[in-house]
């Protein structure tokens, strides 16, 4: 399966473009796994991956050039990341402090191997709730986070992920709800939100990596 | 006929310019070298704070963000010229106060190991005298510590030694 992935570039706004260059959108759909347990082979490889993030090397992983990438965007767009961690390293640090990563599901434990592997954050939608592909924008006055009506209201400018309609996550953080992944979901469309200093090749490995994940 | 008058006329007086609001190219410019300020200093406290490291709690030389600064709970946007000021001010206020911590707990190592040295070189005019590993910069736990050899005996016989002790459970 893995061998006809097709990864794509999503749309930036023009404005965001220019602002912050590096910024991107990268996703591929692949088919949802069937079940919900994570196969032993991924458990094993997280399990192999868990024991590279010693204590040593997880705290200096804020020196890693791509963790390193992440925390400078962080601070570009107002996040401070040592109050909010970059994705990656808020799971390094539940690693440190559960002896461990706790299976998660296996859709969140494939997006945990992409990760772990490059330091590439990733997130999954349900493709087939999304209307057209998913492009990065700041949000418009007036507008909530997914389609339910009592999603949280977005003030103007928030960096989010949107589909042709909606903003459907925000940007590093919470997939909108109705959009992530479910038992009845069919196709999923994992992204990544490659920022300047990340090399194109670690953000097509972290796809990969939990594309075969997924497929295993 | 009447004279020329070839004197200057008094210059008018002058009619303050309101200050050229910078253009948005400028603006851009400024804003991108601000976030490449920013990248820098990030980059900088990242190995400030790891320098702590070995000398305990890196909280403590990252201090926390002063009020009234952006927060996280703010979100990601595209910030303006002033709030990227007001980032790489606290950062650099921040790196400031991490470095002046890892200066000061430099010092307190080196007067440490000083102290651990004259303890090596005469333990029996430093009886009982202890040092901490966490003092000298080398990790939590462990206390060199002058006791005397073989108990009450060495105690009474003046034979002293420095010993590692664990000092972890």
């Amino acid at each position: 399966m893995t061998a006809a992935l097709a990864i794509r570039d999503g749309g930036v706004d023009p404005a965001l473009a220019a602002e912050l260059p590096g910024l991107g959108l990268v996703f591929a759909e692949v088919p949802a796994p069937g079940g919900t347990r994570t196969p032993d082979g991924v458990r094993e490889r997280l399990r192999t991956l868990a024991e590279r993030w010693s204590g040593s090397r997880a705290v200096t992983m804020r020196r890693e050039p791509v963790t390193a990438a992440y925390r400078a965007f962080s601070r570009h767009v107002g996040l401070d990341p040592d109050v909010v961690r970059p994705p990656v390293e808020a799971v390094v640090l539940e690693r440190l402090l559960h002896g461990g990563l706790r299976p998660r599901g296996r859709i969140e434990d494939a997006l945990l191997v992409g990760a772990l592997e490059t330091g590439v954050p990733l997130w999954s939608l349900d493709a087939d709730r999304l209307d057209g592909p998913p492009a990065l924008r700041p949000s418009r006055s007036g507008e909530r986070l997914g389609a339910a009506g009592d999603g949280p209201d977005l003030p103007a400018g928030r960096l989010v992920v949107a589909d042709a309609r909606r903003p459907v996550a925000i940007v590093l953080g919470a997939v909108a709800d109705g959009y992530g992944p479910t038992p009845t979901t069919r196709r999923l469309c994992v992204f990544a939100v490659p920022v300047a200093g990340v090399p194109r090749i670690h953000v097509e490995e972290a796809i990969w990596a939990c594309a075969e994940a997924l497929a295993a | 006929m009447a004279d020329l008058d070839v004197r200057p006329a008094p210059a008018a007086p002058p009619v303050p310019v309101p200050p050229a609001a910078p253009s948005a190219d400028a603006a851009a410019r400024a804003r991108a070298q601000l976030r490449g300020q920013i990248a820098d200093l990030e980059r900088r406290l990242s190995d400030t704070v790891i320098a702590c490291l070995p000398y305990g709690d890196a909280a403590a030389s990252a201090p926390a963000l002063p009020a009234g600064l952006p927060l996280a709970s703010a979100g990601p946007h595209v910030l303006d010229l002033g709030e990227l000021e007001r980032t790489r001010d606290e950062l650099a206020d921040r790196l400031a106060a991490a470095r002046a911590e890892l200066h000061h707990r430099g010092e307190h190592a080196e007067r440490a190991r000083a102290r651990l040295e004259r303890m090596r070189l005469a333990p029996g005019q430093h009886r009982f005298a202890r040092v901490t590993r966490a003092e000298l910069g080398e990790g939590r736990c462990g206390v060199w510590e002058v006791r005397p050899r073989l108990g009450l005996l060495g105690m009474l016989m003046g034979w002293w030694e420095v010993k590692l002790s664990s000092g972890c459970p």
